[in-house]
């Protein structure tokens, strides 16, 4: 018998007899009174930066002065000026050069300061993780107020691949100390339009 | 109301001063108290060892003690717990069962079934209260930092009811205190060092006494304060708040 | 696989011991951790509520296993994964070193995964002459140091800042006597950047695996767990089969609880969200039992199964945090551990569920109820009655027992013994007399209690 006949066949014969799936009931769960504060509070918590802005201008200013200044700057936000499109063919070694990606978040989470990014807001997988500085762009009717808001918003498996992600890449596995910074991005700003 | 009072082996052997505040106690609030003198111990220290099959003579022994009781009660959180998880006699099922129900560690018999408001107690000193796991996580005695539910003690209850008494939490309110049953001696090493770590949050408090429900746990931080020339004294909440100073 | 593999818990952690400064280190370092879980925990008012969702979804995947499996691995082979079952952990280190070799793989990255600790999937590796490196920062340090990992969370956790910048000045050539965890993590993150960068193939673990969509969801602090499945051609994704959750709904509710549980973060930095390969990429997931389906034959124990390894239950550990993870000599240490192990080798691993003092604090922080003080008890009894413990112990036991039944013989003991507790035989019954090696034994009284009584009392 291969082990996978063994193994559930093993599972049938030992599980114990069927019981049901509780039913999560939103009304159980925390509520707060300001969505975007909280979710401020909380990303700042966790080492990222939040800025509200009206709407996009100042963002696309900075962004273009960073282009003109010959930074390795990477934008997956149509409003924000040209889009990088041809991110999927660069290398692992050509990514880690990148400075800072500009990326559009489809949810934030004010409970946790999570945002949900699909795979084709990143143009490449590895892009948010190995970028060195990440600007997430969200807008603020798109903040929920927690886990069981956000599954209801997203589809996580509409994609081959998705993350929530939430701060800067950190550890603290020397004597409990953080650091910002392991592997990941060493820094996140959040900027909330609306 | 007929209560059995239950005074675990190694208090009737080593700490009968227990007992006897348990039982004056007891009857300075109305109990009719009786003492049924063939008992030994609940079985406890066999089956927290793994061997609950040796305890069964304990269980026979305590039910034909302790049957026909409205309430037993002891002065003991952890050896309560042990007869209300684990006192089964196959021939005398109901009665165990009425035990098991019925087996009240002394404070959660204070506040619940007697619903006592004041005590006519004296005790002028400085008091740490050491939270037994069993008494506190077993039986409820008292709210857990781990869970978010709603704050109370028992202990504390009553002891606010003290006069002159002051009581100090230490910093770490519920952690245990190493003592653990044959813990105590398989596991010396870690046993001592959880005690000696209780003993210095309490003492960070100026303390003069550390209180509790369990004789055990006591027994031991006694042990460790007594090697190390302490001044801080361990005594049974029994007696404060059977004490008149 | 321990430096301590051949002492027991009691042994190892007497040696942890001997050093009480850092004794003192480790438990409040931990005990802090514990004070961030509280604080995150306490800031939810459905956190039980929470708790009992996650217990429920947990019951009833277990109870539906199979189906669930059958289910995850036909979306998974839709979306282009390829699943592999391992009965044992040797199946599953064959499974791995096979696709590796099939490849002429030379390059390989990991995050951290308890599974392959479980099965010691390195060191087989390393027997083919095969190097993985280990990403996690945590991981990484004990890796050079050649030790496993002491806690499922924080694997480094038993070492102080020295110890790391002395191992990084050894292996990566930082300055000596430079302790700044600033500076030893910058040291890391340009050598471990390196390694993903010429990486061919990363392995992972599994937090979730969702049957409903085929997908599973890896979560990490560092980010190293996606530097490595992205950067590389091939994934290769490692599973205990009970890490399986019915649908992505129920996400929610375990990554609200596993962050605020394991170090108090109301998330991790990252949950990553794997369903299918990337253009070009391999991706494979293994599926693993090794003891899994015999655990949940027990009843008793088959709740363990439930655990989603957040490591509170170490960290609440008035035990763990003085004995530290190396003196539970195996890949899972704590009380979750000592309720697991025996499972897997029960000689081996008799002394673990005798390394607690029961106190219950275990069962209360965990995020998925599981009844650990609960199952340390009822597997006391299971090592007795299959001859496990030793014959010392059991002697002085029978004879307590054969007094305590005995209320004559127990009153006419404790007459002629008191002094020396010979009532209590454990205690004295040892040359050595553990109990007052460091305590002393509580003065006699001039009369037990029931003297006492018979002579105010009894009418």
């Amino acid at each position: 018998m291969s082990a996978r006949e063994t193994i559930l066949k093993n599972i049938t014969a030992n599980k114990p007899e069927l019981v049901e799936l509780p039913s999560i009931d939103l009304n159980a769960v925390i509520q707060y009174s300001d969505l975007v504060q909280q979710y401020k509070t909380v990303l700042q918590s966790i080492g990222g930066g939040t800025v509200e802005l009206q709407n996009l201008a100042s963002l696309k200013q900075e962004l273009e002065s960073r282009v003109a200044k010959g930074d390795f700057v990477v934008n997956r936000i149509a409003a924000l000026g040209e889009v990088s499109d041809s991110l999927a063919s660069l290398t692992a070694d050509e990514l880690a050069a990148v400075d800072t990606a500009y990326l559009q978040g489809a949810v934030a989470v004010a409970e946790n300061g999570a945002i949900w990014l699909y795979e084709s807001q990143m143009g490449n997988r590895l892009l948010p993780f190995i970028c060195q500085h990440l600007v997430i762009v969200i807008e603020r009717k798109n903040i929920v107020p927690t886990m069981h808001h956000a599954y209801k918003q997203i589809e996580s498996a509409k994609e081959g691949f998705g993350v929530f992600l939430a701060g800067p890449s950190k550890t603290a596995d020397i004597e409990q100390s953080l650091v910002i910074g392991a592997h990941g991005a060493r820094s996140l700003i959040v900027y909330i339009i609306g | 109301m007929n209560v059995g009072l239950f005074i675990p082996c190694y208090i009737d052997q080593f700490y009968p001063n227990v007992g006897i505040a348990t039982l004056q106690l007891l009857e300075k609030l109305g109990c009719n108290v009786s003492f049924p003198l063939n008992q030994t111990c609940c079985g406890q220290p066999m089956a927290n060892s793994g061997f609950a099959s040796l305890s069964k003579s304990c269980d026979k022994n305590f039910v034909s003690n302790f049957r026909g009781f409205d309430y037993i009660v002891g002065p003991s959180g952890s050896c309560v717990l042990h007869l209300k998880e684990h006192l089964h006699v196959e021939q005398h099922s109901g009665e165990a069962e009425h035990i098991r129900k019925h087996v009240y560690e002394l404070t959660e018999f204070l506040v619940d079934v007697l619903k006592v408001e004041k005590l006519n107690a004296s005790f002028p000193y400085k008091v740490g209260l050491h939270n037994s796991c069993h008494g506190q996580r077993g039986l409820h005695l008292s709210s857990m930092s781990e869970r978010n539910l709603p704050a109370f003690s028992k202990p504390q209850q009553l002891l606010s009811m003290v006069k002159g008494l002051e009581l100090k939490m230490p910093s770490r309110p519920d952690e245990c205190c190493g003592f653990g049953g044959t813990f105590c001696v398989f596991e010396e090493a870690v046993s001592v060092k959880m005690g000696k770590d209780r003993i210095a949050d309490h003492a960070n408090n100026d303390i003069q006494y550390i209180t509790g429900g369990d004789t055990s746990c006591l027994m031991h931080l006694e042990g460790i304060l007594k090697r190390n020339g302490s001044k801080v004294k361990t005594i049974h909440i029994a007696e404060i708040l059977n004490s008149n100073a | 696989m321990s430096h301590n593999s051949t002492l027991k818990h009691a042994e190892a952690a007497a040696q942890f011991i001997n050093d009480e400064p850092r004794t003192n280190w480790h438990d409040e370092t931990l005990w802090f951790v514990r004070q961030k879980r509280d604080k995150a925990a306490h800031g939810l008012p459905e956190w039980e509520q929470l708790r009992e969702w996650a217990s429920q979804v947990k019951n009833h995947t277990l109870s539906n296993l199979d189906n669930y499996l059958k289910e995850f691995e036909s979306k998974a082979q839709d979306n282009g994964v390829i699943v592999h079952w391992a009965a044992d952990a040797e199946e599953h280190n064959r499974i791995i070193y096979d696709i590796i070799a099939h490849h002429k793989i030379k390059k390989i990255v990991k995050s951290k995964s308890m599974l392959t600790e479980e099965c010691g999937l390195n060191e087989f590796l390393h027997t083919k002459g095969i190097e993985t490196v280990d990403t996690d920062l945590g991981e990484r340090i004990v890796q050079f140091r050649n030790e496993p990992p002491s806690h499922i969370v924080l694997p480094a956790i038993h070492l102080k800042k020295q110890d790391v910048s002395d191992t990084f000045h050894e292996h990566l050539n930082t300055e000596k006597g430079n302790n700044d965890p600033q500076y030893l993590t910058e040291a890391a993150r340009q050598h471990l950047r390196e390694k993903f960068i010429e990486s061919e193939l990363a392995i992972t673990g599994v937090n979730f695996a969702i049957a409903e969509t085929g997908g599973f969801v890896v979560c990490t602090n560092e980010g190293n767990a996606d530097m490595g499945a992205h950067a590389a051609k091939i994934h290769i994704a490692c599973m205990g089969f009970e890490k399986m959750i019915p649908r992505a709904e129920h996400l929610s509710v375990f990554l609200r609880l596993l962050a605020r549980s394991a170090t108090g973060q109301p998330i991790t930095t990252y949950s990553s969200h794997f369903h299918k390969p990337r253009q070009g990429q391999e991706m494979h997931i293994v599926i693993v039992d090794n003891g899994r389906s015999r655990q949940l034959g027990r009843a008793d124990f088959r709740n363990s199964l439930k655990c989603i390894r957040c490591a509170a239950c170490f960290n609440t550990c008035p035990v763990y945090r003085r004995s530290g993870g190396h003196s539970y000599h195996t890949a899972v240490a704590g009380p979750i551990g000592s309720i697991l192990n025996p499972n897997i080798d029960m000689r081996a691993n008799a002394d673990l569920p005798f390394a607690s003092t029961l106190c219950g604090s275990c069962s209360n922080v965990c995020p998925v109820k599981i009844d650990i003080h609960d199952q340390l008890w009822k597997w006391r009894q299971v090592l007795v009655a299959e001859g496990y413990v030793d014959t010392t112990k059991k002697v002085g036991l029978k004879g307590m027992a054969f007094l305590l039944a005995r209320p004559g013989l127990y009153r006419f003991a404790g007459k002629a013994g008191r002094a020396v507790m010979r009532l209590f035989p454990w205690i004295v019954n040892n040359k050595l007399n553990p109990w007052y090696k460091q305590r002393e034994m509580p003065a006699p009284p001039k009369q037990s209690f029931r003297d006492w009584y018979l002579q105010n009392k009894k009418q």
